[in-house]
């Protein structure tokens, strides 16, 4: 029994940093889900797109870390302004299905122009962060990377939202978007403010990623889906919740995956997921009205 | 006087096959008539504001429990077929009901559903000791040649006429809910749902109704594919992709006309089908990219799709084209 108990907490363990990773992954989802009231179908996309700019970038070109880490985040945070500028406010009056659906479009047209320009082989930073042996359990340093980046993300997402004047008119907006236009606040510089800092968010979650994963075109498809549930499952733009969720998700996928296949593990979180929306479908955190 | 372009019409379909029976074209008719049915399957219930990214999951259930049903059971799929358009309404009204019940609507509907297109793709590739996993799987040729018992056919004509059919069939369904209480029921559902329960309509039957008919069909087409491309992937008939080219299909054809999904049907398959051969394996991507840009223009400026504006501009007058 020894051990299987050492695989089990190594498991947990891992679903605790895996859930950094999705944590990570949800937050700039989240921040335009609860403003904007958008689901960007693409946001894994732009994910993609951000890991090919740090492959590039780190690996084809050898710009240093310390410059290519701020400059794919910066491209990313350019990508989600453009997507919002372009796409989605010529939407925000039209059904909010059409703005999914738009998206969706975008998500078609990013995989697509990715695999024309990239091809569809898998690239990876050709850097392997070294492995953590710790009591027998191996602990990968590039998640521990991931779950800090995404604590830290997550507070300074919070400090920005409580703290600044823009924060403050960003949390306004998501509570009642008609009023705060009559009481002086332009809504459509800040609705492309957080689509900026979603992008951004993407764009981090992007760096920490290519750390872990191949990059290929494909590559959104992988994580979209459960980045959204996440999200809903949290309550759109309910950070904390958002937080948990992560960690639930990714506790059962990897027990799903320790006791039968990793594929069993993401049919219990959707199907949990599912559950959970006729039990608590205002979000895991949230007040029963 | 007003039927006899759509009875024209019909018989030139039916003829077709006997006049100009070139296999590759035929093949492409035969692709573009079984997908038609399966977009038309889903506007049944999309054009009442239910938006379903689950649909890749009722077409794996059908396609799947079919051949299975064939390889495991020995079970010919006149019975197979049945089982699997049984299977995906129930699967649908486990989903739908709850979601109904309890308002799932809008954004929260269509991301469970597309949880229940992510739960069938995972099943059928974690059973891959069953299903073949991501590699596809294939119902066993029944003595070789075309079998009425199996429904297996070479006759390249033979599956146009069967899809043709079960087209017509389903746009036979859709005039039918067209011109039922179940319609405006459902109008007024999709407008307000409160009011709508006010003035006494029974608001989760009625849309469980729509649903379970939806999902019905969408299985019998997942049914047709895999008989007649006799070759099934979790990722050519399930999943969430799936789900997404039925959605986009609709809205670029028009999501409420008859013929909407049918127009999205032609478009999508013929434009892959023009790049694949002009250009080869260069073409990789392009398809998808002309797809994705057409589609957000589309929503932006023609979101009634083309066939739903060609219509409108015709009738300008008329309030029967939404």
């Amino acid at each position: 029994m020894g051990v299987f108990d050492i695989y089990l907490l190594e498991t947990l363990i891992n679903g605790v940093l895996l859930g950094g990773v999705l944590a990570l992954l949800s937050l700039g989802l989240n921040l335009v889900f609860g403003v904007i009231d958008v689901v960007w179908i693409c946001y894994a996309e732009l994910i993609m797109l951000g890991m090919y700019a740090m492959y590039f970038l780190a690996s084809v070109y050898r710009v240093p870390l310390p410059v290519a880490v701020p400059a794919c985040i910066a491209a990313v945070a350019v990508l989600g302004l453009l997507l919002h500028v372009v796409v989605i406010a010529p939407l925000l009056g039209a059904a909010p299905i059409n703005q999914l659906l738009a998206t969706g479009g975008v998500l078609f047209f990013l995989q697509s122009a990715a695999t024309i320009m990239f091809g569809i082989e898998f690239k990876n930073l050709g850097l392997r962060l070294p492995v953590l042996k710790a009591a027998g359990m191996f602990i990968s340093y590039s998640r521990l990377l991931a779950f800090a980046a995404a604590l830290v993300g997550m507070i300074a997402v919070y400090l920005f939202l409580n703290r600044t004047y823009t924060g403050t008119a960003i949390r306004a907006i998501a509570q009642d978007r008609q009023m705060m236009t009559l009481m002086g606040v332009d809504s459509r510089r800040i609705y492309v403010i957080t689509s900026a800092l979603g992008g951004g968010l993407a764009g981090l979650a992007s760096c920490l990623l290519v750390l872990q994963y191949d990059v290929h075109p494909f590559v959104g498809l992988s994580f979209g889906p459960i980045t959204f549930l996440i999200c809903v499952l949290g309550g759109l733009g309910n950070f904390g919740g958002g937080f948990v969720a992560a960690f639930v998700f990714a506790e059962i996928i990897s027990l799903g995956g320790l006791y039968l296949d990793l594929e069993w593990g993401y049919v219990f979180a959707f199907a949990f997921f599912i559950a959970m929306m006729f039990v608590r479908p205002q979000g895991l955190l949230a007040r029963r009205s | 006087m007003r039927r006899w372009p759509s009875l024209v019409a019909a018989a030139a379909l039916v003829a077709l096959p006997f006049v100009y029976h070139a296999p590759y074209p035929l093949h492409i008719a035969i692709l573009i008539l079984i997908w038609s049915f399966a977009y038309t399957s889903w506007s049944m219930m999309g054009r009442f504001g239910l938006t379903s990214f689950g649909h890749g999951g009722f077409m794996g259930v059908g396609a799947y429990v079919t051949a299975l049903a064939w390889n495991h059971g020995g079970v010919s799929p006149w019975i197979g077929i049945p089982l699997a358009l049984v299977a995906g309404g129930l699967l649908a009204l486990i989903v739908a009901y709850p979601c109904f019940r309890f308002r799932i609507t809008g954004h929260y509907f269509a991301l469970v559903t597309l949880a229940l297109s992510g739960i069938v793709l995972q099943v059928i590739t974690a059973t891959r000791d069953h299903t073949g996993g991501s590699l596809g799987y294939t119902p066993e040729r029944y003595r070789g040649g075309s079998s009425l018992y199996a429904l297996q056919f070479d006759s390249k004509t033979t599956w146009y006429l069967i899809a043709l059919g079960v087209w017509a069939a389903g746009l036979w369904i859709w005039y039918r809910v067209e011109g039922s209480m179940l319609r405006y029921a459902l109008e007024a559902i999709s407008e307000d749902e409160d009011a709508a329960a006010a003035t006494g309509v029974h608001v989760t039957a009625e849309k469980l109704k729509i649903t379970v008919l939806s999902a019905v069909m969408t299985a019998l087409a997942g049914a047709l594919y895999c008989q007649y491309q006799m070759f099934i992937s979790p990722d050519t008939v399930s999943g969430i992709a799936i789900s997404l080219q039925m959605v986009f299909a609709v809205v670029v054809g028009g999501i409420y006309v008859s013929l909407g999904p049918t127009v999205g049907a032609i478009i999508t398959i013929l434009m892959a089908e023009v790049l694949r051969i002009g250009f080869g394996t260069r073409a990789v991507g392009w398809d998808n990219l002309v797809y994705g840009v057409l589609l957000v223009l589309f929503i932006v400026f023609l979101p009634k799709g083309i066939l739903g504006s060609v219509l409108a501009l015709r009738r300008p007058a008329s309030g029967a084209t939404r």
